[in-house]
């Protein structure tokens, strides 16, 4: 940890700065709570939640081919869009010294999956065009990004022996081999990303699993959404077992094949769509003053109380996220709470895999459509993600730690918690731009943020509305990525590996 | 006080002590020497295990949190003797009497104004004075050490292993240099290879006999 950064004045421990930095989210969530459009729309919704638990436990399909189907639709689209955009993700990774490639790959990631697909729906409708790049263009930024972190940490021994060859040289011969197992394991957890995502889309009309989850839920059943969701949650745990590397080209001949139909691209028509209907009409005649009247006035209307809403739920969100991480690890570390775990890697591995959304369209039907269920959504995902990976760590560093640690209540609070402190602040901060990106999105639910507005928006076919919101979300996106980046510096958090 | 009789010990497959035979009565100093990889620190956790709790440790590494402050650290010594609930209080403001005890401690280890910092701003040599406090604060009569002054610089290390072995009755330290163990103990049990290969009273043997241990020879 370094010495030299700006809150290590003298007279005060780094445990003390760090608290000081948590409480300052703490009391920013509280002021958001303020803001954030929190309800209880329904008044008793036990009766709700006792129908969905008994679905849960009665899961029934009636039309199994057509379940089929949709999980061939499911992994299809998750496996394309990851084998195209890992291969553009490293080739962009390559030359990431270039600012403009930075940049590009910022802007692609800042757009959420749902966002892209809503974007490309209005051209290329339902197909398999539209799932294949609603996904793989946004992971084509993350792959780029996280590549050129993975290949940066290499050590340069190797391609320091290659004298002068040229930089896809030095690549193909050095830095690529050096880094391939860490360059495959994030493949393959991005893979698990790309499955979420994939049904997900569903949510907005596309034929994966999420398609027949909404319908199921939206028709109150919950036996079939049930169905839908267990077998969701059993193609993600069982990935390691069918994607076997040696059938990976199998695979993707197979997912071709499978795909939906793929429309003819309309060349004049995409162009049609990218240079008119994407713009407001003032701007196309030329008229800078109208535009400028236009955008302040969709600024002022859509833009500021969808920004705001947006914050209010990441805000409240991310401190959710990170007292239910430091609840629930302790009691899935072997070292804190013996080998009888109430919580094991297994559930908080469920916790996980269940994409957010999913979760808040349950907390929807339960709680009605308010921040609420997004809030509720994202804090038990997130938190059940870092508080898997705080437990493995705990566990990982037992064998270290010194005989005469204290026991009990005392191990946690005075030894395990504050030496997990600084992974857990560096986790949550680099989860920031993810739950602000999720939290925009979730507004297709009906909740009042930013993908709330886009949905009306092309839904009232208002395209050049729907894309001044897109790209709104997508700089205050970046911003609270650097935004994080900085706070993790100046507190001398390192970069975690997820 | 502490006994073993043909004692051994295995980490994973390597053998690590050998057949060690050694009985250790109240009152004893007792001085660990020998090359690195002798066994010193798995004799030293043998034998700690056979009284945990009434034992000050002070162990070679990782032995304190990070990002607690100094205070915390020390004060970790005293978690059994308090309340749950005392102590998480104090995880939050430390108690005004507990901090005038362990400022009283901080100062005989010359680290009085390093006490609401933390150990991962203090250099190799403080750090270790932070463990040597935790140790001090747990008040007991035993003192266990494992190269307990290796990173400070000789006279200051002389001078403080003189103090904290003058707070206990009884101890044993695992420790780099013959004339530490020659100047400060009672008895200086030599180990080679995982086993011990002399145990003098600290009046009966040589500098040089000692030092031999190090070069290889008895």
């Amino acid at each position: 940890m370094t010495t030299d950064t700006a809150h290590h004045r003298a007279g005060r421990s780094t445990a003390s700065g760090l608290v000081r930095l948590s409480t300052g989210f703490i009391v920013v969530a509280l002021l958001a709570l303020m803001i954030a459009d929190i309800h209880l729309y329904r008044p008793d919704p036990w009766q709700e939640l006792g129908r969905i638990g008994l679905g849960l436990v009665t899961p029934t399909w009636p039309d199994i081919p057509e379940l089929a189907l949709a999980v061939g639709h499911t992994v299809a689209f998750a496996l394309l869009a990851v084998a195209v955009s890992a291969g553009l993700g490293l080739l962009l990774a390559m030359w990431f010294h270039w600012r403009w490639v930075r940049v590009l790959a910022a802007a692609i990631r800042s757009v959420h999956e749902v966002f892209w697909g809503l974007l490309f729906m209005q051209v290329w409708g339902l197909s398999a065009t539209t799932g294949l790049l609603a996904i793989l263009i946004p992971f084509t930024g993350i792959f780029a990004k996280v590549f050129a972190d993975i290949l940066q940490q290499q050590r340069p021994h190797t391609v320091q022996t290659f004298g002068a060859a040229s930089r896809i040289n030095r690549y193909a011969y050095g830095w690529i081999p050096k880094a391939w197992p860490e360059l495959l394991s994030y493949v393959r957890y991005r893979f698990e990303c790309a499955l979420r995502s994939s049904a997900i889309l569903g949510f907005i009309g596309l034929p994966t699993l999420g398609f027949h989850l909404e319908t199921a839920f939206r028709q109150g059943q919950y036996s079939e959404a049930a169905a839908v969701l267990w077998v969701f949650l059993l193609l993600i745990a069982s990935v390691r077992l069918w994607l076997r590397p040696r059938l990976v080209p199998l695979f993707i001949v197979a997912a071709i094949w499978i795909l939906p139909e793929m429309p003819p691209v309309n060349a004049s028509f995409f162009w049609q769509f990218i240079s008119q209907d994407l713009w407001p009409k003032a701007l196309q005649r030329g008229d800078i003053i109208a535009t400028g009247q236009w955008y302040a006035k969709v600024f002022m209307s859509d833009v500021w109380p969808a920004l705001w809403q947006t914050l209010a739920v990441t805000q409240i969100a991310l401190v959710v996220s990170g007292v239910l991480a430091l609840l629930y690890y302790p009691f899935a570390s072997r070292w804190l709470v013996g080998s009888v775990r109430p919580l094991g890697r297994f559930k908080l591995l469920v916790l996980r895999s269940v994409p957010e959304l999913m979760l808040a369209y349950v907390f929807m039907l339960i709680f009605g459509p308010s921040a609420l269920p997004a809030i509720l959504a994202l804090g038990i995902h997130n938190g059940g993600l870092i508080a898997f990976l705080l437990a493995n760590n705990s566990e990982d560093s037992s064998h270290t730690q010194r005989p005469d640690s204290p026991t009990g209540a005392m191990r946690f609070f005075y030894q395990d918690l504050p030496q997990r402190y600084p992974a857990f602040l560096a986790l949550l901060f680099y989860r920031w731009e993810v739950i602000m990106r999720e939290s925009a999105m979730m507004g297709v639910l009906g909740i009042a943020t930013l993908g709330f507005y886009v949905d009306s928006a092309f839904e009232e076919i208002r395209f050049d509305k729907a894309f001044f919101l897109i790209v709104m979300a997508a700089i205050l996106n970046i911003v609270i990525d650097s935004l994080s980046r900085r706070l993790r510096k100046r507190a001398g958090l390192r970069t975690p590996l997820m | 006080m502490f006994s073993l009789s043909q004692a051994s010990l295995n980490h994973g497959k390597q053998r690590v002590l050998h057949d060690i035979s050694v009985s250790i009565s109240e009152g004893e100093k007792v001085a660990l020497i020998g090359p690195s990889g002798a066994g010193k620190s798995s004799l030293l956790s043998l034998l700690w295990e056979q009284h945990p709790a009434d034992i000050a440790l002070c162990p070679q590494d990782n032995a304190l949190v990070d990002i607690l402050s100094v205070y915390q650290n020390i004060y970790m010594g005293a978690l059994s003797r308090f309340g749950t609930f005392y102590n998480l209080l104090n995880l939050i403001r430390p108690w005004p009497a507990r901090r005038q005890e362990v400022s009283t401690i901080a100062a005989q280890l010359g680290i009085a104004d390093k006490l609401m910092t933390s150990p991962d701003q203090l250099s190799g040599g403080q750090r270790q004075r932070v463990a040597l406090g935790r140790a001090l604060y747990r008040k007991q009569n035993v003192f266990f050490g494992d190269e307990p002054v290796s990173s400070l610089d000789p006279a200051q290390g002389d001078a403080l292993l003189g103090d904290v072995l003058s707070q206990h009755s009884t101890a044993v330290v695992a420790i780099h240099s013959p004339e530490l163990a020659l100047k400060h103990f009672t008895r200086i049990i030599a180990l080679q290879n995982g086993r011990i290969v002399g145990d003098w009273s600290a009046s009966s043997v040589s500098l040089a006999q000692l030092s031999a241990i190090y070069s290889g020879g008895q």
